[in-house]
């Protein structure tokens, strides 16, 4: 463990990354101290000339401007990013107890029940995942909840594949077995084991499956499935900055465009030092 | 435009005669030069349902099959009534039996000639249960005789009370007298049919490779979620009137596309996105063009059971009926020329004229003022906020609607209000459930009459979601059908609702166009939007 | 290859096709119930039909029968007359009509999408690795990243704009049989992100190669350093990007609503997502047994590609 944090503070772009994200959650907590509207307020006086008056500036107190309604992109951009950072750490969280506990029981426990168990993951991989996403917003109604669930369910098939290889490759080895003529139950090696040898698959793959959560969540807002308003995700700014760019109000894009990318970036860069530091041998 | 009913339909029949031999002349002004290529391409939002008259049901398809079928009687683009396979009609003295005489020269593309047998045919196939039709219910609503029983499965479809007297007369008998009878005869439901080609080719008769349309153009190519393309048609009886040669209907789904499209030149109309009108017009004077239409948009209260104990009381209704700002939402928010809305009814609706109401009169500011009086009355303070989920289906122009009224509520009255944004299905089963508490609604009218937006108040009808039930409404629309000059009932009804408000009617739609400068005589005064690509042309440029 | 070999894997081939058939079924099954816990029907509509009328349209599509039925129904049409149903929205067109029209366009797009991205990725990324820490590297790993991190539906407009209204070169949509003006914008808004993520995974798999003993081996010997790349370094490293490319086939496949979407193409992605928004239910389930086959072959012929270039490999 030791190893792999000396290994991950070596890996400079990781560390500036670690730095920028850092850094942007700083400005999604104090960033509404310093907004002079909120999230959902209407700025009438815009709302007629949004190309003029709606236009990025310190004196009207839209320092990121507004959006096509008038409403203070500043406070939306911050709420939004909010947003997709918590869709991206709960999606791959639910995505992460669901894969490894499924993986870790079909593994260990083997036979039939993985055999099972597995098939029903080729089953669920070869449906559509538009189609999940889309039956689960319409039937569960559009909430954070409906989201998080639709998210998770479509993303934790891959994460219990791995975790089935890696604990039917651990579940053979001297240790275990040492542990078992020990006397030590099954469930204790299952926790005690078989787990804490899988953290660095599992959390490196998490971190990659972030950045894939908010690409996802934005895919849903183009659909116009996303979370209701006044709420908002980087997602659904960046489809309604993409639809009217040829209008003369660009700013409706690029700042919620600029977060997007960064936190992209970043989540990227921090997990392929994740990777580089948990599990070395990959390289 | 409807003061006597029965005079305004002699002078139809005898006004339609005369028009009947206007020529195409009389659609182009003199000097006007004519484009060499007559080709008129628009964007359509989503692909037809389909070109079969009995069988569509959406507006993209309508227009398709308005261009390739031709009814009774035609639209001229005024909304007035003119003939089409029909020269005219007489009704016998209690108003319940149509005769239309048929032109002879009407034939289909095949060469056939048009015959009453045709329209029997046709209008046997929409009221028959194996075609099931979504528009059956148009045919019940023409109160034809036997329809209903039919529809129900009760009676054969060759009961219908339809008849051929001759291959040029067409009989039609009614249950009751319907003012509005000939005008519905410009549906497409009710276009005559072929029955040979339909017989021969079932369910793939509109493909273009077998249909056989009786209208100002055939059918040519369909390709699906792209195009179709409609070229003139030879045959028709009024083919040497025709101008534009070939109207192509392009698939897009995206309206800023489509907008982009256009300002490339690539189509000659295209709908404005929601906001972008009044710098449109600024760039393109003349080209950017705004005009009223059928429809209105409303928010309905849940006055069922099932819906809030503070909507129940008259004075919250009002509160936030008065408090709903509908210039910034017709001029800021759309701002594409919509009316404001202070009735249910549109204004352009013909023969209506809205009762000026209480609330039309006032300013912004004293009905503000009153609002939040009438709230106070009600019980509603800021240590006790009305609060309540408002629903909307998922649009982007619905949302800013709907954005716009709940953040008037929130600032001048301090409610509180949640949005939900559903699914179109979600939404309508949502709303038809009574499991809402405030519902977006909106409504085109079928035929150019108030009692089709009226109708939907009625605590018998069903589409009445809110469920708003008063015994003197449903009185006056009874009242009003059979009455000659119903125009003083649906201000009485108008009037009741104002005092009522079970709906926030908010504005009424209009149509927004991007319409290139070369598209002569597009119909901007037809409120139902009927056009017919017979009655455009292109002039050079 | 010897003979042996060829039969082991037409044998676990045949194997995974067996399999195939119950998973599929499963599927079908699957989506047609939670199909239709989906709220609203494909004939709820603003204005609600009458009884009577409803009750003749769902007799004429049998959707008054009890659901075992109508699933027993579907099925036996499909595995007796090859025939996936009835659209319920488009009245003059069946399923097998949808299907043929539009899978062709997307296979088209999709599949020319695919080799784009996969060519100029693993280009980017061998580049990239050779001159590891020039700027050549540096140029390709922000491009590959920017690539992918952009939502790649905001490539449509973009597109649209500078080629169709600015620049004037390309019509701004259709498909007109597949002419390639008409295929240029779809393929690049399609290509860009997967692209991108091909070209990052081909560059760590390829350095990490050239620093593995083999290759030192191999450059101890002499041999010209092209000659290492093509001969020996090439082909292991393409083997995490082929396990890669096989979900990107497809998810270019049915991923490309927004293509659809922007360049009114007329593939089959539209039509999916329209389908399920319009409970379209026979559309809907007749694509996803068409993309969920494409699922269950594309992993088959991924893994057989593994095996093909990794001889270690056995099944």
């Amino acid at each position: 463990m030791r190893d792999a944090r000396d290994r991950f503070l070596r890996n400079k772009a990781a560390i500036a990354c670690m730095a920028v994200l850092f850094l942007i959650v700083v400005f999604v907590l104090v960033g509404p101290q310093f907004s002079q509207w909120s999230n959902e307020e209407i700025d009438w006086d815009a709302l007629g000339d949004i190309q003029t008056m709606g236009a990025p500036s310190l004196e009207s107190g839209h320092y990121f401007g507004t959006d096509e309604l008038g409403r203070d992109l500043f406070a939306r951009t911050i709420q939004a990013t909010g947003t997709s950072l918590l869709v991206g750490l709960i999606g791959s969280a639910m995505a992460l107890i669901l894969g490894t506990a499924w993986g870790v029981i079909a593994g260990y426990v083997g036979g039939r029940t993985d055999n099972i168990m597995m098939r029903l993951v080729d089953i669920l991989l070869a449906i559509p995942t538009t189609l999940v996403i889309i039956l689960i917003l319409i039937i569960a109604g559009r909430s954070f909840v409906a989201l998080f669930v639709a998210l998770g369910a479509v993303s934790w098939l891959t994460m219990a594949r791995i975790v089935r290889a890696q604990t039917l490759a651990l579940k053979n080895r001297e240790f275990i077995e040492a542990a078992r003529a020990g006397g030590v139950s099954e469930t204790m090696i299952v926790f005690r084991h078989i787990l804490p040898n899988l953290f660095g698959v599992v959390i490196v793959y998490a971190s990659l499956l972030i950045p894939e959560m908010i690409l996802s969540e934005s895919f849903i807002s183009f659909l116009g499935l996303g979370i209701s308003e006044p709420y908002t995700s980087l997602g659904a700014l960046i489809a309604q900055g993409a639809g009217t760019m040829a209008y003369g109000t660009l700013w409706q894009l690029l700042f919620p465009l600029f977060f997007y990318v960064a936190i992209i970036l970043t989540m990227f860069f921090i997990g392929d030092g994740l990777r580089d530091a948990l599990d070395p041998k990959d390289r | 435009m409807l003061k006597t009913r029965k005079t305004f339909l002699l002078a139809l029949v005898s006004s339609s005669l005369l028009i009947g031999t206007a020529s195409a002349s009389s659609k182009v002004p003199d000097g006007v030069k004519l484009a060499e290529d007559q080709t008129f391409v628009y964007r359509v939002l989503d692909e037809h349902s389909s070109v079969d008259p009995q069988v569509v049901e959406d507006v993209t398809g309508s227009e398709v099959v308005r261009d390739l079928f031709e009814g009774l009687m035609n639209q001229d683009s005024d909304g007035n009534l003119v003939p089409g396979v029909a020269t005219g009609y007489t009704v016998n003295d209690d108003n319940t039996v149509y005769t239309f005489t048929l032109r002879d020269n009407a034939k289909w593309s095949n060469g056939d000639a048009v015959t009453a047998q045709d329209f029997v045919y046709g209008w046997q196939r929409a009221v028959d249960p194996e075609l099931a039709s979504p528009y059956q219910w148009f045919m019940e609503l023409m109160s034809i005789r036997n329809a209903a029983e039919i529809i129900k499965g009760e009676k054969a479809k060759e009961e219908l009370a339809v008849k051929a007297i001759d291959d040029l007369t067409f009989e039609v008998t009614l249950t009751a007298p319907l003012p509005y009878f000939a005008q519905m005869t410009t549906q497409s439901t009710t276009y005559p049919a072929p029955r040979a080609v339909i017989e021969k080719h079932g369910d793939k008769w509109t493909r273009p490779e077998n249909i056989v349309s009786n209208g100002a153009y055939i059918l040519t190519e369909h390709v699906p979620n792209e195009r179709s393309v409609r070229e003139r048609n030879v045959q028709y009886w009024d083919n040497d009137n025709t101008i534009l040669d070939k109207t192509v209907a392009l698939v897009i789904n995206d309206e800023n596309v489509a907008l982009t499209r256009f300002l490339a030149g690539e189509l000659d109309r295209t709908e404005v996105p929601a906001g972008q009108f009044p710098r449109l017009q600024k760039e393109y004077p003349g080209v950017a063009i705004s005009f009223p239409r059928l429809c209105n948009y409303y928010y309905t209260f849940n006055l069922s059971d099932s819906g809030p104990e503070a909507f129940k009381d008259v004075r919250v209704r009002q509160a936030l009926a008065l408090a709903v700002d509908r210039k910034i939402i017709s001029e800021k928010v759309l701002a594409g020329g919509q009316p404001e809305a202070y009735t249910f009814t549109p204004e352009a609706v013909a023969g209506f004229t809205p009762p000026v109401t209480e609330m039309a009169t006032m300013s912004q500011a004293d009905r503000d003022a009153k609002a939040k009086q009438l709230l106070a009355e009600a019980g509603y303070d800021k240590s006790n906020p009305l609060s309540f989920e408002m629903i909307y289906n998922t649009s982007e122009s619905h949302k800013k609607v709907a954005v716009a009224m709940s953040q008037m509520w929130k600032q001048k009255l301090g409610t509180q209000i949640s949005l939900a944004n559903m699914e179109w299905k979600v939404f309508l089963e949502t709303r038809g459930n009574q499991d809402f508490e405030l519902a977006r609604g909106a409504w085109c009218g079928d035929y150019n009459e108030a009692s089709t937006f009226l109708d939907l108040l009625d605590s018998e009808s069903g589409y009445n979601d809110g469920k708003y039930n008063n015994a003197k409404l449903d009185e006056l629309l009874d009242t009003a059908k059979r009455s000659t000059d119903a125009a003083d009932y649906y201000r009485q009804i108008e009037e009741m609702l104002a005092s009522d408000m079970p709906v926030i009617p908010v504005y009424h739609y209009a149509g927004v166009y991007m319409m290139d400068s070369d598209v002569g005589n597009w119909p901007v005064n037809n409120v139902q939007t009927r056009w017919y690509s017979k009655d455009l042309y292109k002039t050079a440029q | 290859m010897g003979p042996l070999l060829v039969l082991a894997m037409l044998s676990y081939t045949i194997r995974r096709l067996l399999v195939a058939i119950p998973t599929i079924l499963l599927l079908i099954v699957a989506c047609f119930f939670l199909m239709h816990v989906a709220p609203g029907g494909p004939f709820t509509s603003e204005r609600p039909l009458p009884e009577a009328v409803l009750a003749n349209i769902e007799a004429r599509y049998g959707l008054d029968q009890p659901l075992w039925k109508q699933l027993w129904d579907y099925l036996t049409n499909i595995v007796v007359h090859f025939d996936f149903g009835p659209s319920f929205k488009f009245k003059d067109r069946d399923v097998n009509d949808i299907i043929a029209h539009g899978f062709p366009i997307s296979l088209t797009y999709g599949f020319l999408a695919f080799l784009a991205a996969s060519i100029v990725g693993i280009a980017l990324g061998v580049a990239a690795a050779i001159r590891h820490n020039t700027w050549i590297d540096y140029f390709a790993v922000c491009l590959g990243v920017a690539a992918q991190a952009l939502p790649n539906f905001i490539m449509g407009p973009i597109l649209i704009l500078t080629f169709t209204l600015w620049l004037g070169l390309l019509p701004g949509g259709g498909w007109n049989g597949g002419q390639w003006q008409y295929l240029v914008m779809p393929v690049i808004a399609l290509s860009t992100s997967y692209m991108g993520s091909i070209a990052r995974i081909t560059r760590s798999s390829m350095l990490e190669i050239l620093h593995s003993n083999f290759i030192r081996t191999a450059r101890a010997k002499g041999l010209p350093e092209y000659l290492i790349i093509w001969r020996h370094a090439l082909k292991p490293t393409l083997l995490p990007v082929i396990s890669y490319l096989g979900p990107v086939f497809v998810y270019v496949l049915t991923g490309s609503v927004f293509v659809d979407i922007y360049f009114s193409t007329g593939g089959l992605g539209q039509s999916y997502v329209s389908s399920a928004l319009s409970r379209d239910y026979a559309v809907l389930l007749g694509v996803t047994i068409l993309y969920g086959a494409l699922t269950v072959i594309v992993n088959l012929l991924t893994d057989l590609a593994y095996a093909w270039f990794d001889p270690k490999i056995r099944y």
